[in-house]
């Protein structure tokens, strides 16, 4: 014989203050453990997104990132002349030779700087880029002080928007278009003709030499190709990976301390999931007794308990997630510590976000209903029905 | 006095909702003085920095170098009392994880220009005369267990190659926020070996350390240090050590942000606990605060109580969190290393753990007093829990 779920349903709403604020703190656990899950998969997409499976990048042995790198004229065109690599209809190989600088640019409305990527790209550095479009004004041409911005960069950064100029390397640079790239990392980019910028910045080496491979499976002999190579020291990476890797240690950060505080906070909620079912079963001593008078087994009070926890905690759950959904339209931006660039992502909310937040809220119920549950079943008819 | 008592007794009344509630304090306060330390940690670096040194760099960014005759310029400039250059190295430590600053200076006016840190004098003359050796700090030191005499080799990501260094000293810090986790080398080492193998790379230093002899005059002599190389190849950018420090921590600011949201979260997440078990007790004892109020005693007695009653709680939950803060803080410093240089709790935080539990125990108690305070003797004695 079970319990009308309706009795635990109303058991929850005659207390609801109590039920309120349970739910209260639990929603706040979940919506920090949502928000974290949130923030990892908003910068996980982003620098995913910033690459594609069949582009490689080639950067200097060891050197870790693009701003690192150093790639001379002769090695690029090492690099550009292995078979292993797509040619487009022009007859040219997909191969965009970069200068990868950081400037200092401030912020709309203060004066505290940020890094930001300068990225002098080779004719084919759009062609690569399928994801990257052209949305207002047009491409920068080529041999002239011209230069497009990401549509992070033109709305958060002074100079950046469309017909505005920026200052560096001794030069006024006039921002001719802006790009959106999907959401990826080079929305926190600005680029310009790769030639230009060497002259700017007074350098006579690349930083990266970014190739379209012919077919993606090729990757391993283009590898094997350079690694091989006396006259290079360098190393290839798929895109995808390299920028994967470039967010490793702001992820793990994110990751590492947020599901930490989710642990302690949790900790919290649980005890007061404890403290509320506590008093629910020490206040209905009497009923428990008259309910197990009419014939109603241990285990079933023992489910109503658990299950009267466990609605608790999804309620705040749910609470969480939605308060957590809200999230999505905030975006933000931080210095990716690999890089040393500003980079601007968002919350992102998946599916899988959300059933391991309901888990989440559920363990935390379950825990926390375990004990009074126990309680309540384990108590004696007699007994029970004399402490009213 | 006597409604002191009767809170303390009741308090202790439901022992186990008692305990559990100071359990979640404990773990919430601590929680609380935690996040606030990390957040410290975040600033150390601009805490500990002298209002009478400025940073020289390249205006473009950190990424561009500045020549090396530069120095003698700024050493020129009116107000400045000593120059000094330092290089960030990037180098890899056996693996990626194993991160430390390393920079390569002028290794005779750097540590006269840094006197909080503080080298033997004999280790000093060994550093000197070493153009291998290396000075690390205290906490970099215990952390790699180096020795004075061990060799630490590094993998160049800005200079190719592997670096050896051969240690030459420990430095230790004049005062608790002093960074202890750095590894400084010979400029002249990095140079001669970055001239060998890409000569364009030589003669340039990332920025020159400057000092003045008065705060006061930190603005005009940065101007004109900026005002002597302006419209040269390389202009400059300077600042004050601290507004230097705080760029980084403004970089990351978003994470700074949202650590500190969290951290008042913890706090609304325990009141929320806190809040339901005093309003669970007070809804049990309606009867009773009828009673007492049939007895005569007015809703100032009954608030009293509830309030009592919830301070004490908050009370102990918060000393006992506080009091684990800083063995909690110590062991999570050592388990970060080189990670957060300075990891101190702050008596800032320990204040602010305080006023968390006292607001926690009056915000807890509002509704519960309100609410007996409204009832009414003849519903009150009638009702049940």
């Amino acid at each position: 014989m079970k319990i009308p779920l309706s009795y635990i349903v109303r058991n929850l709403w005659t207390r609801k203050l109590t039920t309120s604020l349970t739910a209260g703190g639990m929603a706040l656990v979940v919506f920090v453990f949502a928000t974290v899950l949130m923030l990892e998969e908003g910068l996980r997409a982003t620098l995913v997104q910033t690459g594609l499976w069949d582009n490689a990048v080639v950067i200097r042995r060891s050197s870790g990132t693009e701003v690192q790198s150093v790639i001379d004229r002769k090695q690029a065109a090492v690099i550009a002349s292995a078979p292993e690599v797509a040619y487009g209809a022009d007859g040219e190989p997909m191969v965009s030779k970069e200068v990868v600088v950081l400037i200092n640019l401030d912020k709309r409305g203060s004066t505290k700087p940020s890094n930001v990527v300068i990225r002098g790209v080779g004719p084919k550095g759009l062609a690569l880029r399928p994801q990257v479009k052209l949305v207002e004004g047009r491409m920068f041409r080529p041999g002239s002080s011209e230069i497009v911005a990401g549509r992070a960069i033109a709305q958060r950064f002074t100079g950046a928007g469309l017909n505005e100029t920026l200052r560096f390397g001794g030069r006024e640079w006039t921002v001719v278009g802006l790009f959106d790239a999907g959401g990826s990392g080079f929305d926190s980019e600005i680029w310009g003709d790769a030639d230009q910028m060497m002259q700017a910045f007074r350098r006579n080496a690349y930083s990266v030499a970014v190739v379209e491979l012919a077919s993606a499976d090729r990757f391993p002999a283009f590898r094997e190709r350079l690694e091989d190579d006396p006259r290079l020291t360098v190393e290839a990476k798929r895109e995808t990976v390299f920028y994967a890797e470039q967010s490793e240690l702001l992820a793990n950060f994110i990751r590492i301390l947020g599901l930490t505080l989710s642990v302690i906070f949790s900790f919290g909620a649980i005890i007061g999931a404890m403290i509320t079912m506590y008093a629910a079963v020490s206040n209905r001593t009497a009923e428990i007794g008259t309910l197990r008078a009419l014939g109603f087994p241990r285990g079933s009070i023992l489910t109503a308990f658990l299950l009267e926890s466990l609605f608790l905690s999804l309620l705040g759950g749910v609470i969480g997630l939605l308060l957590a959904s809200l999230m999505r339209f905030v975006s933000v931006s931080t210095m990716n510590w690999q890089s040393f660039a500003e980079i601007a992502f968002r919350f992102s909310l998946t599916p899988q976000i959300v059933m391991q937040s309901l888990a989440f809220a559920a363990i935390m119920g379950l825990l926390g209903g375990v004990l009074p549950a126990a309680r309540a079943a384990r108590l004696k008819i007699v007994d029970a029905l004399r402490a009213a | 006095m006597e409604s002191f008592k009767l809170a303390l007794r009741n308090a202790l009344r439901h022992r186990l909702r008692t305990g559990l509630t100071v359990l979640g304090l404990v773990v919430a306060i601590l929680a609380f003085g935690l996040l606030q330390t990390v957040i410290d940690a975040w600033y150390a670096g601009a805490e500990g920095a002298s209002n009478t040194r400025l940073i020289t760099r390249n205006s473009i960014s950190l990424v561009f170098t500045l020549p090396i005759t530069y120095r003698d310029k700024i050493r020129r400039v009116p107000g400045v009392t000593g120059v000094s250059m330092a290089n960030w190295f990037g180098g890899v430590y056996i693996t990626e994880k194993n991160f430390f600053p390393q920079f390569a200076v002028d290794p005779k006016t750097y540590f006269e220009l840094y006197p909080e840190f503080l080298v033997p004098p004999e280790q000093m003359k060994e550093f000197l005369r070493d153009r291998k050796g290396a000075i690390v700090g205290r906490k970099l030191a215990r952390e790699y267990g180096f020795k004075v005499g061990d060799v630490v080799p590094l993998r160049g990501t800005i200079y190719p190659g592997t670096w050896s260094f051969v240690v030459r000293g420990i430095y230790d810090g004049a005062e608790k926020s002093t960074d202890t986790s750095q590894l400084f080398f010979h400029w002249d080492y990095l140079n001669e070996s970055a001239k060998r193998t890409m000569p364009k790379r030589g003669d340039s230093t990332g920025v020159y350390v400057v000092r003045i002899a008065s705060p006061d005059q930190a603005a005009e002599v940065a101007q004109a240090i900026d005002r002597e190389f302006r419209n040269s190849l390389a202009e400059t950018l300077t600042e004050t050590e601290k507004a230097f420090q705080l760029g980084f921590v403004a970089m990351t600011e978003a994470l700074v942000v949202a650590i500190r949201i969290v951290s008042f979260l913890v706090i609304f997440i325990i009141l929320a606990v806190m809040a339901n078990t005093m309003a669970m007790t007070a809804r049990e004892r309606t009867s009773e605060y009828a009673t007492l109020k049939a007895l005569g005693f007015g809703p100032g007695f009954l608030g009293r109580l509830i309030f009592g009653e919830s301070l004490v709680i908050a009370a102990v939950g918060g000393a006992v969190g506080i009091a684990l803060t800083f063995p909690v803080a110590n062991a999570f410093a050592a388990k970060m290393g080189t990670l957060f240089p300075v990891f101190n709790v702050s008596p800032e935080t320990i204040w602010m753990q305080v006023a968390a539990a006292i607001v926690v125990g009056c915000a807890a108690a509002i509704v519960p007093a309100v609410r007996a305070g409204r009832v009414r003797i003849a519903e009150g004695l009638r009702a049940i829990g």
